[in-house]
């Protein structure tokens, strides 16, 4: 691929000549997942009865409480963990331990500190890779995400924002069928997570990968899915199941200011048990001003 | 990322009421007008980030997050005093000296009689008078080779089986209860047993050494190794990472500091147990030194034995310095 002077293009030249591996995008599906953690009576239940499709090349935002079973859902979506009940497959192939296919963004950069920058974001390109061929894509895909003069550096010698992106690029190195985010900026403050969705959203766009995404935050939700699960418990009984899909509209990037999504925002809220305030008192909330950034 | 620019620069001038609103614009006001993603560095600096040098990419200034934080009076470019290598020397160098010119004071004042602290003079004469004779070199190069044929033996062996024990769940069940017990022995316990059954050569001694060093290794190697940061861990596993090259790429370079500070203890271990076998039965060596001076009321012979040993021991132990600087850099 060669860098696109379009004046319309949605992504920048680095991002399209990024995107030069060919990056098959594979669906993924959830039939009956549950998960109990320990045995017997002390066995706690987290989540039951998932049943998802997630068509190739789809963001879906996995949104829950705290301690709901999200991050245990995407760890076991990417053979970190085994379900207690179910399967997961990706592509019609039931996901094996840490499977090639998919590549982990973790909640925490957890780079290797005694490996440069360069260095780590190598520790995601797929075994076997020649080292000339390596070495070019870990340069594109730190360009890709901005850290090209921060090759050499050590992980403790960067910001956390950098190390994040790091990360990503480390996980991009792998060439995923699925990408599989679990609060990947939710350490950032807000300024940099709005910087960080938008480099997400740019890389989608040159590799549009398969992209599992766990967040606590609502907005970073509607700004980057497709859709929007919400997990949460019945109040009846105890694990996790899905309680609402939601379908959001449009096409990225999202204006983030929109009636719309300020409306689809309220709804999940509600899902998650938050109290909306405008709504209550009678004022129509869509006439208020984004509360984002806070 | 100029279209984020963009939304973020409509967003900045809302009326900055709340003193948090304020620190928030003023945060992104500056990094705005460089390269968008120069904002993300300001990230983990907070709400003082303002205060900091902003990190941009090429530029030379505040690359590292903890120089940016150092008050720049000080980073100035003049080095601090105790930074400096002549400082580090004379410093290092100041109470030997300082006890040097002590002991030359007490001895020769009379205070205390030669026959319990003889002058510094006497203790190099001896020292000559051994060297003319040939034998301060033989007894030096004897206890030196014990010490490094045991420390070999018993680092490398400590080495593998903390390895063993602290990669392996089946080798920790396996061996960490018998390798405690052997441990609890008071290592000094063997002695008897390793006449009995080496005789009073070398192979005995250096087994002992051996023993001195293995220990301490085993222990640490093993500990650490249990303790690598599973979180790193898992991440290697889920980038493919199994086996050797997981142990390569996040095992090894995580316990290598460990590993160090486990070898300069087991070197003195080596040196503690050395003197321990060349006291028991030895017709050369330092430790042999030690006995037949003692044995003989030469005190001068008693204090160069002890000098020496001192000296080796701090030389012994620059030398894994130089190989820590060296394992490092090539690992850590």
């Amino acid at each position: 691929m060669t860098p696109s002077s379009a004046g319309n293009e949605p992504t920048d030249p680095v991002v399209a000549r990024a995107a030069g591996d060919v990056v098959t995008a594979a669906p993924i599906s959830f039939h009956g997942v549950g998960r109990a953690f320990g045995t017997g009576d002390a066995a706690r239940l987290v989540l039951r009865d998932i049943d998802l499709e997630v068509a190739a090349g789809e963001i879906v935002a996995i949104l829950g409480p705290s301690g709901c079973g999200k991050s245990t859902l995407l760890r076991i979506a990417g053979g970190l963990d085994t379900p207690s009940d179910g399967v997961v497959a990706i592509d019609g192939t039931v996901v094996a331990p840490f499977d090639a296919r998919s590549a982990v963004g973790f909640q925490e950069p957890r780079l290797l500190p005694w490996r440069t920058i360069a260095g780590n974001v190598a520790l995601g390109l797929p075994r076997g890779t020649a080292r000339g061929a390596g070495r070019t894509h870990v340069s594109r895909l730190l360009e890709l995400v901005g850290l090209a003069d921060f090759a050499g550096h050590r992980p403790r010698e960067v910001s956390g924002g950098m190390a994040q992106r790091a990360s990503l690029a480390r996980a991009l190195a792998r060439n995923p069928a699925v990408l599989l985010l679990d609060e990947p900026f939710g350490a950032l403050d807000a300024l940099t997570r709005l910087k960080m969705q938008d480099l997400l959203l740019d890389v989608h766009a040159a590799e549009p990968t398969t992209v599992l995404l766990v967040t606590h935050d609502v907005d970073e939700a509607l700004q980057l899915a497709d859709r929007v699960i919400l997990l949460g418990n019945d109040e009846d009984r105890p694990g996790a199941r899905i309680q609402q899909t939601i379908v959001v509209p449009g096409t990225r990037p999202r204006d983030r200011g929109s009636a719309e999504l300020a409306e689809l925002r309220g709804r999940l809220l509600d899902g998650l048990g938050i109290d909306r305030h405008g709504a209550a008192r009678g004022v129509p909330t869509t006439t208020t001003i984004p509360h984002y950034p806070y | 990322m100029s279209k984020a620019d963009a939304q973020q620069r409509s967003d900045a001038p809302r009326t900055a009421t709340t003193p948090h609103t304020a620190s928030v614009d003023r945060e992104f006001a500056a990094p705005v007008t460089h390269d968008g993603l120069a904002i993300a560095a300001a990230g983990p600096l907070g709400p003082s980030g303002v205060d900091r040098p902003e990190r941009l990419p090429g530029s030379g200034i505040g690359r590292q997050p903890v120089e940016a934080s150092v008050p720049p009076a000080s980073s100035g470019g003049r080095r601090r005093l105790v930074d400096r290598r002549w400082f580090r020397v004379v410093g290092g160098a100041l109470i030997p000296v300082v006890l040097l010119i002590t002991w030359q004071l007490v001895s020769t004042s009379g205070l205390v009689p030669v026959s319990m602290l003889p002058t510094p003079e006497m203790v190099w004469l001896a020292a000559v008078d051994l060297a003319e004779r040939g034998l301060l070199g033989l007894y030096i190069a004897i206890s030196t080779q014990r010490v490094f044929l045991g420390f070999a033996f018993g680092a490398a062996l400590g080495l593998a089986f903390g390895a063993v024990v602290g990669l392996s769940k089946l080798g920790d069940i396996l061996l960490s209860p018998t390798l405690g017990a052997v441990r609890a022995v008071p290592s000094l316990a063997w002695v008897p047993l390793l006449i009995l059954w080496f005789g009073i050569a070398e192979d005995s001694k250096i087994i002992l050494i051996a023993i001195g060093a293995f220990f301490p290794v085993y222990t640490i190697v093993a500990a650490a190794l249990r303790h690598v940061d599973r979180q790193l861990l898992e991440a290697g596993r889920a980038f493919g990472l199994r086996g050797f090259a997981l142990f390569t790429a996040v095992q090894l370079p995580a316990v290598v500091p460990s590993v160090i500070s486990a070898l300069r203890l087991a070197l003195a271990q080596a040196w503690l147990f050395l003197v321990a076998a060349e006291l028991i039965a030895s017709s050369m060596g330092l430790g042999f030194l030690l006995v037949d001076s003692g044995n003989n009321g030469r005190i001068d012979r008693i204090f160069l034995a002890i000098i020496v040993l001192a000296l080796l021991g701090k030389l012994t132990d620059s030398l894994v310095g130089l190989f820590e600087r060296w394992a490092v850099k090539r690992w850590a």
